[in-house]
């Protein structure tokens, strides 16, 4: 099946994934400047919760029945992970050079790394992952796995929610206010470390439910999963407007499609037959990323910050 | 009769450097009261400090008869002190009305922000005319009356003003000035920091020249407006 209409829905259902973790990486950068490089781990220990609480229920349960107890235990992980490295490693950190907190980041995700790898049973290797029944159905040309359905719907409900959240509720405004200028939503009343914990920890859900999705589509997970796909959704981040939520998930979809129709289609290209499939796909969403930045530094739907008044 | 904000030889340091060295001043209730002087003399660090923001180094901030000295910000405007910081900072990419809601972030009376919102409009009409526009497209006087607005929105006890005129041409100066009498007149306590040092004097009930972290001199506006070390050097006469 390569016809475009499936790499297109190829690339959307791989890009809602990206999509979903990216918008932990933007609402974080959004509001503390901070690249939270351990996101991809969150997201990796979101998969390993869900698979925890999966592992604990009894076999006679259905997939369905399970599948919201896995998405709270993943989230739960996920969240208290998010929110303890906030105040743990990174709020110690506010007012320390840029450096500090970065290489705090990388280090983090390396430890969370080994965490899973050494303390979850048999995560060596690959763990296996329940996947839902049902499918592929097909619609038109174009087949669709149940876990692409799952996937996709998860990343519409919750950004339709976020965006819903930030627009509408009290909190949500003061969320804007905070990233515009953290000092002067202070004078407002606002408590910005309240705001700082509730954007880690919506950051750490969408990631969890990343996670859960993505062994939902895989049926496998992996200790080292949060390592390309954080970096994939990271490049989605700043491809769409590092800071911008609605820019995290079209980065994610335009990442997806670039990157699943690149690999199908680029070796078609007389004198770059070499150049196409599965393993260059990840050169191409760099190169993407690369000209977009040259045409768009601020990226898709980037402001370009101007001097305050 | 205790005043309503009362400073005693408060310190506030970068780093190393003593940015304010020990000053003390009161604001009673219904008074404005002005802190004058030239640039890097510790007059937006005092109010930075009061507010929360910077956490002094020594001394005592009673404000209403509580110590603010270890308060942080969003406590602090609880308490009834606004702060209106210096180069405005309103919330660019939020519309007027929104930046006049944030301003009300710890009130729970619907009704009575709308009514306030309603009164920012009647002070400000160019604010009214433009509520869904986003502050940033707004001229830097208009951004002024925006950050004044914004502030009275908490309801102070006690309104901080950090160089309300700065930057603006004489028309919208005089226009922010004749807001300032105009709240005076409604019985608003205003701290006012300000460059324009006749304007400041001439409205002000209580006033201190701050050089270098300190306190030089203190008097009433009128006092000081005619004592001849700051006529020469705040007013420009020779």
């Amino acid at each position: 099946m390569h016809t475009l209409p499936q790499q297109l829905a190829n690339g959307l259902f791989i890009g809602s994934m990206y999509g979903l973790i990216a918008i932990g990486y933007t609402m974080v950068y959004g509001i503390v400047q901070l690249i939270n490089f351990a996101h991809g781990e969150i997201y990796m220990t979101g998969a390993f919760g869900a698979l925890a609480v999966y592992t604990n229920l009894p076999d006679s349960m259905s997939i369905w029945a399970a599948l919201p107890l896995m998405l709270a235990g993943g989230a739960i992980v996920s969240v208290l992970i998010a929110v303890g490295a906030e105040r743990l490693a990174y709020r110690p950190l506010r007012g320390a050079p840029r450096l500090a907190p970065l290489i705090t980041a990388i280090g983090l995700s390396l430890a969370l790394q080994q965490v899973v790898f050494l303390w979850y049973p048999n995560a060596t290797a690959g763990k296996h992952f329940p996947q839902l029944p049902g499918g592929p159905y097909h619609v038109g040309d174009v087949d669709i796995q149940s876990g692409d359905i799952f996937l996709v719907v998860a990343a519409v409900v919750c950004m339709a929610a976020l965006a819903a959240f930030v627009r509408t509720s009290r909190t949500g405004r003061a969320m804007q206010a905070t990233a515009q200028d953290p000092d002067t939503a202070q004078l407002m009343g606002i408590d910005t470390n309240r705001i700082i914990v509730i954007a880690f920890a919506i950051g750490g859900f969408f990631a969890a439910v990343a996670g859960l999705a993505s062994g939902l589509k895989y049926g496998q997970i992996k200790y080292d999963m949060g390592f390309q796909a954080g970096l994939k959704a990271f490049t989605a981040a700043v491809l769409g407007g590092i800071g911008n939520i609605y820019g995290a998930m079209l980065g994610g979809l335009v990442l997806g499609v670039a990157e699943s129709c690149a690999s199908a289609y680029i070796s078609n290209i007389p004198g770059m037959e070499q150049l196409g499939g599965e393993g260059w796909k990840n050169v191409w969403a760099f190169v993407l990323l690369i000209l977009v930045l040259l045409a768009r530094p601020q990226g898709l739907l980037g402001e370009r910050v101007a001097d305050r008044a | 009769m205790t005043a309503l904000l009362e400073v005693e030889n408060l310190r506030v340091s970068y780093g190393k450097i003593e940015a304010v060295k020990g000053i003390s001043f009161s604001v009673e209730a219904g008074q404005v009261v002005t802190l004058i002087g030239t640039n890097g003399a510790g007059k937006t660090t005092t109010l930075r400090t009061l507010s929360g923001l910077l956490k002094p180094t020594g001394g005592k901030i009673v404000f209403n008869g509580k110590p603010l000295t270890r308060v942080p910000p969003h406590k602090v405007v609880a308490l009834g002190l606004a702060h209106s910081p210096e180069g405005r900072h309103i919330f660019p990419r939020l519309t007027i009305e929104q930046n006049l809601q944030l301003g009300a972030y710890l009130r729970k009376d619907s009704g009575g922000i709308g009514k306030d919102i309603d009164r920012a409009y009647e002070l400000f009409p160019i604010l009214g005319e433009r509520r869904k526009q986003a502050a940033g497209t707004l001229s830097g006087g208009e951004q002024q009356m925006l950050a004044m607005g914004r502030a009275l929105m908490c309801q102070p006890k006690l309104l901080m003003l950090d160089e309300p005129s700065m930057g603006l041409s004489p028309i919208m100066m005089q226009k922010i000035m004749a807001t300032i009498v105009e709240l005076k007149a409604q019985g608003t306590t205003i701290l006012l920091v300000e460059q324009n040092a006749q304007a400041a004097l001439s409205l002000a009930d209580q006033a201190h020249v701050m050089e270098v972290g300190a306190i030089k001199l203190s008097g009433t506006g009128q006092d000081l407006l005619h004592d001849e070390g700051v006529r020469k050097t705040y007013l420009g006469e020779d």
